[in-house]
C-alpha cells in the first residue's frame, strides 16, 4: 500500500528577510528604569575610550522581534515536529519539566562566585548528580567541569597524559578505531598525541590481533566508543582491557553512545578507566540548534589526583564547597565550574525515571532500532549482521546502482516528514545510513519511517530522478555549499 | 515489537554483553519522582542559593535584565530540540539566525568575520590563543595578569600540554597593563599578547599602545572582552587580531555559572585559521538565498586530527539568547544600557571612595571597580550577607598583592538603595581613606 509522502507539508512559508532588513531609525524594543543616580558625561569618564557609533545594529520593535524568530522557527525540524533518527545523536524527547526547573529563580540567577553558605542548594544539585553519573558509570569520580563531548574527550586525555607523567612513563600515542567519531582523533592531536588507527574485523568490532600487535608500552591509552559507531557492543571488552592494563595503557570510552547501556551494564565494571558522557544525548538536555552540551568526565580512583580544580568537597560541619587545592591536577579546563543549566536538567530527567525508568529507556532504545533493523533488512544493505543495541548502520549498496546515494536517500527523507539519519559515517561503511531512533519513539512514529524509507527504496528503483532532485517541499532546495566555501559570505553588509 | 522481530524477551537483545557484566540490580539513584516532586525538589534547592539577595558581584559573569521574550522565543521546539544545521534544508532558521549573530558580533567588535560560538569565554580566549600559535608558527605567548585568572588557568591547561611557553605581563599603578613589563614579556618567539578589555578589575585597556608593542615584535594581539555590555559604550579594540568574548551579558542567565558563550571574532584573512562553526550565504537551485554551514574543511568531522580543534558542539542556544537581546537593544538601546552601568558604578565608586580606597583611579573603567579596606574582604562580606547582599568578590585568592581587596560590580539593575546601604555596611579605613579623583580620569585617557 503507497500512501505517498504522508507526513510530506509545505511550511507556512513567510518571507522573511534578515533582520537588519527590517531596521530603521527610531524603532525600539527596549525600555530602561529611570536613572537612580546621576547622569554621568561618557566622553569625560573615558576620553578617547569613548565609543560613538554602533555601526549597523539593528532597530526594530518587540512585534517585529517576536514574528522574526517565530517565522525564522518554522523552517527548522525538531524533535518536537517529529522523529529525528540521527545516529550518534541520540535525539530523544527533551522533558519540559527540565526547562522549567532550570529556570526557578535562585538556580537560574545563581552567581558562581556567591559565598558557598549561600551556594548550598546549587552545590547539592552537583552533588546529587555527580553520584547519580557515578554510580550509572560504574566508575568512583567525576568532573563536571567540561562543557560538550569533545570538550570531555580532551580532559580525559589531559588525565591521561598525566597519570601516566607521574608514573615516570610518559607515553606518545593513541590508538583510535577506524570507526570513530571524528573528535577522537582531533583531541588527540590537540593535546600531543600521535593518533594510531585500530583496523576493525569483519564483525565491525576491534580486531583484537591488531590491537595485541600494536599494543605496546608507547601507547597512553585506547579511545573507545561502545557499542561503537556501527551500533555494536564490543563483545569482546574484556579481553581489550586486559591487553591495555597488560602493558600499562588505559581504557578510554566515549561515552556517547551510553544511551544503550545505562541500568543494564557499567563501563566501570567492563574495564574502562575513564569515559566522558554527553548530558545533551543520554540525559534529555536540549541540543538547542547544535549546544550548549555538557561533557563530564567520569574516572577509576587511580586518576582522581588529577581531576580538574576546584573539585566538589563536603567540609567538617557538613556543608558542600570547592577543593581548589589540587597538587597533581591537570589544571581548569573552563571557568567556574560547567554547564551547571545543564546539570539541573539531567538530574530532572534522572529524577524523573529512577533505577526503573533509566533501565526500561535502555531496553526501549535498543528494541526500536531493533524493530527498524528488521523492517528495514532487505530493502537496504546490511553491511554488518551482528547485533545491533540501540543504533543500526545499513549502507547505499544497492541503490547506488541506480546512482542515489546516501545524502540523496536523506534528502528524500525530508519529504516524508523526518529529519534525515546521519550520513556518510561511520567511515567504515562507504555509503552510510546510520539510524538511532532512541527511546522516545512509539511504533506509529516508527511504522511511519519505515514506511517512508521503504517507499524511497522503491522510488530509486521507478524514479531516481525525483529521488536525486529531493527535497521538494522545504522552503529552500539544495544549497550550493562550494560557492559557499570558495566566496565565503560570511556576515551581512548594508548595500552600498 | 518483540514478536515483529522475532524474540521472546528484551533480555534477548543485550545478549551480546557478556553475562558477567550485566548488572542484575537496580541503579542506586533516587527512586522514580512524579513532575510536582521534582519541581518542589529544585524550588528547594532555590531557597538554599541565595534567592532573592542583592548581589555586587561580576568578575566575568554579570547580572543583566533579560527581557522576557528571550525565554519565549529560545522556548520554542523548533529551536529548543533541533540538532546542529547540518541539513540546511530543513534548518534555515538556525542557520538564519547565527548569520545575524556572526553579523552583530561584527557590527559590535569591529572584526570581519565571526564565528558561531565557543563554549565560554576562558576556552574562546585559549583557542584564539592557539589560532594565533597556528598563523605566526611561533610558540610562547605573553598574558596579562589583569586577565581573568580563571581565563589564564584555562589558557595553562591548554598551553602546558602543547608546549607552548607563557609569560606573564603585570599591571601598572592605574590597573591598565604596564607597558614597560609587556615588553620584557615579549621575546622573538612570541606568537601573541593576550589581554582583557575592560581588564578584570573593570579597567578600560589602552588597546593601541598595546597592539603597537606586540606589532612591532610581529606578535598578534588577542583581546578577551568579558563584559559584553561594554561595547554599548567602550570603543571596541579594533586594533586586535583576534577577539575572544564571553557574551552571557548579553541575556544569558547567570545559571552558577554556565551555560555561556564564547565568540571568536577576527580578520577575513584568518579565518582559515579560526576555530568553530560558521555559517556562510548561498543560493538554492532556484536561486534563492540561503545558509549553510560552512569552511567545514576546518573541522573535526572532515579533518580528523587535523582540523584547526576538536570543538564540535558549540552553544548554539545560548547564542539565539544573545542574538535576540543584542535584536532587542539594538544600536540605541545598547549605548543607553551601557551608560547606566557607567553611571551607576561611577556613583558607587564614588561612594565607596568616601571612607575606603578605591583603586586604579586614572585610568577609565567600565562597571567594576576595586575596593581595599583595612578589613578582611571575607568578613565585610560575611556581615553584608546577614542583610541579604552579596558583596564584592575578594581578590586574595587571586591577587594577594592587593592585600584585604574587593571587586565590586553595578549594572543597570544595581539601585542606588543597594550601594547606599552597602557603602554604610563597609567600614571606614581610617589611614586608607582618600578623596576620588575621578575628575583626573579624562586627561589620563588620553
Amino acid at each position: 500500500m503507497n500512501h505517498g509522502p504522508r507526513k510530506a507539508t509545505r511550511h507556512v512559508n513567510q518571507n522573511e528577510g534578515l533582520i537588519f532588513e527590517k531596521s530603521s531609525d527610531g524603532k525600539a524594543a527596549w525600555k530602561l528604569a529611570p536613572l537612580d543616580v546621576p547622569e554621568v558625561d561618557a566622553a569625560k569618564l573615558l576620553g578617547s575610550s569613548e565609543r560613538k557609533d554602533l555601526g549597523n545594529m539593528p532597530e526594530v520593535s518587540e512585534i517585529e522581534i517576536i514574528r522574526h524568530f517565530t517565522r525564522l522557527s518554522t523552517w527548522n525540524y525538531a524533535i518536537d515536529l517529529g522523529m529525528y533518527p540521527l545516529g550518534s545523536c541520540t535525539m530523544k524527547y527533551n522533558p519540559r519539566v527540565n526547562e522549567a526547573v532550570a529556570r526557578v529563580e535562585g538556580i537560574a540567577n545563581g552567581h558562581p562566585y556567591q559565598p558557598e553558605k549561600i551556594s548550598q542548594g546549587a552545590l547539592q544539585i552537583l552533588k546529587t548528580l555527580s553520584e547519580c553519573l557515578i554510580e550509572i558509570t560504574g566508575m568512583d569520580a567525576i568532573t563536571m567541569q567540561p562543557a560538550a563531548g569533545a570538550h570531555g574527550e580532551m580532559t580525559g586525555l589531559l588525565m591521561v597524559r598525566a597519570y601516566h607523567h607521574a608514573q615516570g612513563r610518559p607515553r606518545k600515542k593513541i590508538l583510535i578505531p577506524d570507526s570513530a567519531h571524528g573528535t577522537n582523533p582531533a583531541t588527540a592531536a590537540m593535546v600531543d598525541y600521535a593518533v594510531e588507527n585500530l583496523k576493525s574485523d569483519s564483525s565491525g568490532m576491534v580486531d583484537i590481533a591488531a590491537l595485541e600487535a600494536q599494543m605496546n608500552e608507547d601507547v597512553a591509552a585506547l579511545m573507545l566508543t561502545n557499542p561503537n559507531t556501527l551500533g555494536i557492543f564490543e563483545q569482546q571488552i574484556h579481553k581489550i582491557a586486559d591487553i591495555l592494563h597488560a602493558k600499562g595503557g588505559l581504557l578510554y570510552m566515549d561515552g556517547a553512545n551510553m544511551n544503550a547501556l545505562v541500568g543494564k551494564v557499567r563501563p566501570g565494571d567492563f574495564g574502562v578507566d575513564l569515559m566522558h558522557l554527553n548530558l545533551h544525548k543520554t540525559f534529555s538536555t536540549p541540543h538547542g540548534g547544535g549546544g550548549p552540551g555538557s561533557g563530564p568526565v567520569a574516572i577509576k580512583k587511580k586518576l582522581e589526583p588529577f581531576l580538574p580544580a576546584p573539585v566538589l568537597a563536603t567540609r567538617a560541619d557538613g556543608t558542600l564547597g570547592f577543593e581548589y587545592h589540587r597538587p597533581q591536577s591537570v589544571g581548569r579546563v573552563r571557568a567556574f565550574y560547567g554547564n551547571f543549566g545543564m546539570f539541573v536538567r539531567a538530574l530532572a530527567y534522572i529524577q524523573a525515571n529512577g533505577p526503573d525508568g533509566l533501565r526500561q529507556t535502555t531496553e526501549d532504545a535498543v528494541l526500536n532500532a531493533n524493530y527498524i533493523r528488521s523492517g528495514l533488512e532487505g530493502t537496504y544493505d546490511l553491511p554488518y549482521s551482528t547485533p545491533t543495541m540501540h543504533e543500526v548502520v545499513f549502507s547505499d549498496k544497492l541503490q547506488v546502482k541506480k546512482g542515489v546515494r546516501t545524502m540523496d536517500i536523506a534528502k528524500r527523507l525530508i519529504d516524508y516528514g523526518f529529519h534525515p539519519y546521519t550520513t556518510a559515517f561511520p567511515l567504515i561503511v562507504p555509503g552510510a545510513l546510520m539510524i538511532e531512533p532512541t527511546e522516545s519513539e512509539s511504533k506509529e512514529e516508527m511504522d511511519l519511517f519505515v514506511e517512508a524509507m521503504k517507499s524511497i527504496a522503491e522510488e530509486v528503483e521507478e524514479d531516481p530522478q525525483t529521488v536525486l532532485d529531493a527535497p521538494h517541499s522545504t522552503r529552500v532546495s539544495r544549497l550550493d555549499e562550494t560557492a559557499a566555501a570558495r566566496k565565503p559570505v560570511l556576515r551581512w553588509k548594508p548595500a552600498v | 515489537m518483540l514478536k515483529a522481530i522475532g524474540l521472546r524477551s528484551v533480555d534477548e537483545l543485550f545478549e551480546p554483553i557478556p553475562a558477567e557484566y550485566r548488572l542484575s540490580r537496580d541503579l542506586k539513584v533516587p527512586r522514580q519522582m512524579a513532575e510536582s516532586e521534582i519541581v518542589d525538589y529544585f524550588r528547594q534547592r532555590s531557597r538554599e542559593n541565595g534567592e532573592g539577595y542583592i548581589s555586587f558581584l561580576g568578575a566575568g559573569a554579570y547580572s543583566h535584565y533579560r527581557p522576557v521574550i528571550i525565554d519565549s522565543l529560545i522556548s520554542r521546539g523548533e529551536f529548543l530540540t533541533a540538532y546542529t544545521p547540518y541539513q540546511a534544508e530543513i534548518s534555515q532558521g538556525t542557520l538564519q539566525s547565527i548569520f545575524e549573530f556572526q553579523t552583530m558580533i561584527c557590527e559590535l567588535t569591529g572584526m570581519e568575520v565571526a564565528n558561531a560560538s565557543m563554549y565560554d569565554g576562558s576556552t574562546a580566549a585559549a583557542e584564539a590563543v592557539m589560532m594565533a600559535v597556528r598563523l605566526t608558527g611561533r610558540r610562547s605567548v605573553a598574558v596579562a595578569r589583569s586577565l581573568h585568572p580563571e581565563y589564564r588557568e584555562v589558557l595553562a591547561t591548554y598551553a602546558t600540554h602543547q608546549g607552548m611557553p607563557l609569560s606573564i605581563a603585570g599591571f601598572a599603578e592605574n590597573g591598565r597593563l604596564n607597558l614597560a613589563d609587556l615588553e620584557k614579556s615579549i621575546t622573538p618567539e612570541t606568537a601573541c599578547v593576550l589581554i582583557q578589555s575592560p581588564n578584570f578589575f573593570g579597567t578600560i585597556e589602552d588597546v593601541a599602545a598595546i597592539a603597537e608593542i606586540a606589532h612591532r615584535h610581529g606578535a598578534m594581539l588577542v583581546v578577551s572582552i568579558a563584559e559584553a555590555v561594554s561595547l554599548g559604550i567602550v570603543e571596541p579594540p579594533r586594533a586586535a587580531d583576534v577577539i575572544a568574548m564571553e557574551a552571557q551579558s548579553f541575556g544569558v542567565p547567570l545559571g552558577f555559572g554556565g551555560p555561556y558563550c564564547g565568540v571568536i571574532a577576527t580578520r577575513e584573512k584568518f579565518v582559515r585559521q579560526m576555530p568553530g562553526r560558521l555559517v556562510g550565504q548561498t543560493i538554492d537551485k532556484q536561486g534563492r538565498r540561503g545558509f549553510v554551514l560552512t569552511l567545514a574543511t576546518r573541522e573535526q568531522h572532515i579533518r580528523r586530527e587535523k582540523a584547526t580543534s576538536n570543538i564540535c558542539t558549540n552553544q548554539a542556544l545560548v547564542a539565539l539568547m544573545v542574538n535576540i537581546f543584542m535584536t532587542v537593544y539594538g544600536k540605541v538601546g545598547l549605548r543607553e544600557l551601557a551608560k547606566q552601568n557607567l553611571a551607576k558604578t561611577a556613583y558607587a565608586a564614588g561612594e565607596f571612595a568616601k571612607h575606603n580606597r578605591v583603586l586604579f583611579a586614572g585610568a577609565p573603567r567600565f562597571n567594576e571597580f576595586v575596593v581595599q579596606t583595612s578589613e578582611d574582604s571575607s568578613a565585610i562580606n560575611n556581615r553584608l550577607l546577614g542583610h541579604e547582599i552579596v558583596g564584592g568578590l575578594p581578590l586574595k585568592r587571586f591577587y594577594p598583592e592587593l592585600g584585604n581587596a574587593a571587586l565590586w560590580c553595578c549594572t543597570e539593575l544595581t539601585t542606588r538603595t543597594a550601594i547606599d546601604t552597602a557603602a554604610a555596611l563597609v567600614p571606614h579605613s581610617e589611614g586608607l581613606a582618600q578623596p576620588a579623583n575621578d575628575e583626573n580620569v579624562a586627561e589620563v585617557a588620553r
